[in-house]
């Protein structure tokens, strides 16, 4: 049977990410796991994660989730990033006084700030909390059956900054603009929560679980 | 500003039914919280609140396997309230597929709770829930108080400077409820909202007396409230979220349609 491995590091969502994917997988079995033999097994793999990124490093650095991540990035198979699963594939953030990720994104995570506005002056709060527009900014198999514009659930307090603008797929506009979706051959990544930003959510996690990993001369 | 605003149901449980008290005492079936929340989630709700109401020991089992059922089912975001008093409340609840708590007495006892919740699993995650009551007399400056026990038991704690607090201490969210209006069908408060909501950076969600439409608008409009909750309105099916959500999209308030 095919897998979607979702790494475990003890820092995720990971039951609303499991049984989102569950919900839309047809014939793949969904395995929640930290060990690397049965990540490097199966045909996807999925980074969620929530809270503070030091945290979140440290847990990955001392489970060897960061060596996992790499040798599945580099093997080809189509690989999803989430919120802070997200932000942790950026080179460095800004949060807890400056943390260093992954780097399999040539990006920074940065902080909204206290005095965030928008275009009319008015006061924004952070974190961003709440459902917001993503614009698609290039065609990716990810975007498959979804409207342009659509809306997608995000709470995050810091934003990222991606280096290369080519590898932008998604955007949305708090305050300041933000990339909320990137991509790169076989990963994609994003800030939002798909799992829990239903039917489009839904739809973009069965883009991925249908997803091969290729993107036939796109992007 | 593309920023929606939310509309979000509450469900008040009390031993495995979804229940609505008129300021918390008369009750009044409303049915199973599954379902509950599954024509919730159909009619395009942006979250889910789950209120455990009695919170005994043997009901919290009951609510732990309610939580797991409704979060494979219902893919938006979920808050669970009611007796988290510990961070292993807070795990067991993110384990089921929480994805944020509400706190509300244990914060009241013990403000380091919220800050060692928050450290532990992310402020994204901590909901501070604040229940009030005015106490200023009629032509003073509107002052409200933290009452606890179902709003029986009143603190002395200022609710806006409460909130402020809460907020440095890590809260990611605060769910404000009127004792004053929860259940009468008048309205929020919309003073306190306003109040609190301007004091503080995070989102603030209005609760409490949502008795139509205007009402709910009313409490973004002028309560400055990112989030407006409601229970009864929806329960008893007088209106469903699509209305709402189109009445306050008319008013020119920023909705998920």
């Amino acid at each position: 049977m095919k897998t979607i491995a979702v790494i475990d590091y003890g820092m995720g969502n990971l039951h609303s990410v499991s049984k989102a994917l569950e919900h839309v997988a047809n014939d793949q079995q969904v395995i929640v796991t930290s060990d690397p033999e049965v990540i490097r097994n199966a045909e996807h793999v999925v980074l969620p994660g929530v809270g503070a990124i030091r945290d979140c490093m440290a847990e990955i650095r001392r489970l060897g989730v960061d060596k996992v991540v790499q040798e599945n990035i580099a093997s080809g198979k189509p690989f999803l990033g989430i919120c802070v699963g997200y932000q942790a594939l950026m080179q460095d953030s800004e949060e807890n006084g400056g943390v260093d990720c992954l780097g399999q994104f040539d990006g920074h995570v940065r902080f909204f700030g206290e005095s965030l506005v928008d275009e009319a002056g008015e006061k924004l709060k952070v974190p961003h909390m709440g459902w917001n527009k993503v614009k698609q900014t290039r065609s990716h198999p990810l975007w498959q059956g979804i409207e342009d514009d659509a809306r997608f659930y995000f709470v995050h307090s810091y934003y990222v900054e991606a280096g290369q603008s080519d590898q932008v797929i998604g955007e949305t506009v708090y305050g300041k603009t933000c990339h909320v979706a990137l991509a790169h051959d076989n990963v994609v990544a994003v800030q939002f929560h798909p799992e829990k930003s239903h039917h489009a959510g839904l739809q973009l996690l069965k883009n991925f679980a249908e997803w091969d990993g290729k993107l036939d001369g796109k992007l | 500003m593309a920023l929606a605003k939310r509309i979000i149901p509450c469900l008040d449980v009390d031993k495995g039914r979804v229940v609505k008290g008129v300021n918390f005492v008369d009750i009044r079936d409303a049915g199973n919280p599954v379902e509950v929340a599954k024509r919730y989630n159909e009619q395009g709700a942006d979250e889910i609140t789950f209120l455990d109401i009695t919170a005994s020991n043997e009901d919290r089992e009951t609510t732990v396997h309610m939580v797991e059922e409704i979060a494979s089912e219902v893919f938006i975001p979920l808050t669970v309230g009611g007796g988290i008093r510990t961070c292993e409340d807070i795990r067991r609840m993110l384990n089921a597929g929480a994805d944020k708590v509400g706190i509300n007495t244990a914060a009241v006892f013990n403000p380091d709770f919220v800050r060692e919740a928050a450290e532990r699993f992310g402020s994204q995650c901590i909901v501070v829930a604040i229940d009030c009551k005015r106490v200023s007399e009629e032509g003073e400056p509107g002052r409200w108080e933290i009452f606890t026990h179902g709003g029986r038991k009143p603190t002395g704690l200022d609710a806006v400077e409460w909130a402020v607090k809460m907020t440095e201490y890590g809260a990611g969210e605060i769910l404000l409820t009127s004792m004053d209006r929860d259940g009468t069908k008048n309205g929020f408060d919309l003073e306190v909202t306003r109040a609190i909501s301007d004091a503080v950076q995070v989102p603030v969600i209005a609760s409490g007396g949502v008795g139509n439409l205007q009402h709910l608008a009313d409490g973004v409009t002028q309560g400055h409230a990112d989030a407006v909750l409601a229970a009864s309105i929806f329960h008893f099916g007088e209106y469903t979220v699509p209305e709402a959500k189109a009445f306050m999209a008319a008013q020119g308030i920023e909705m998920r349609l």
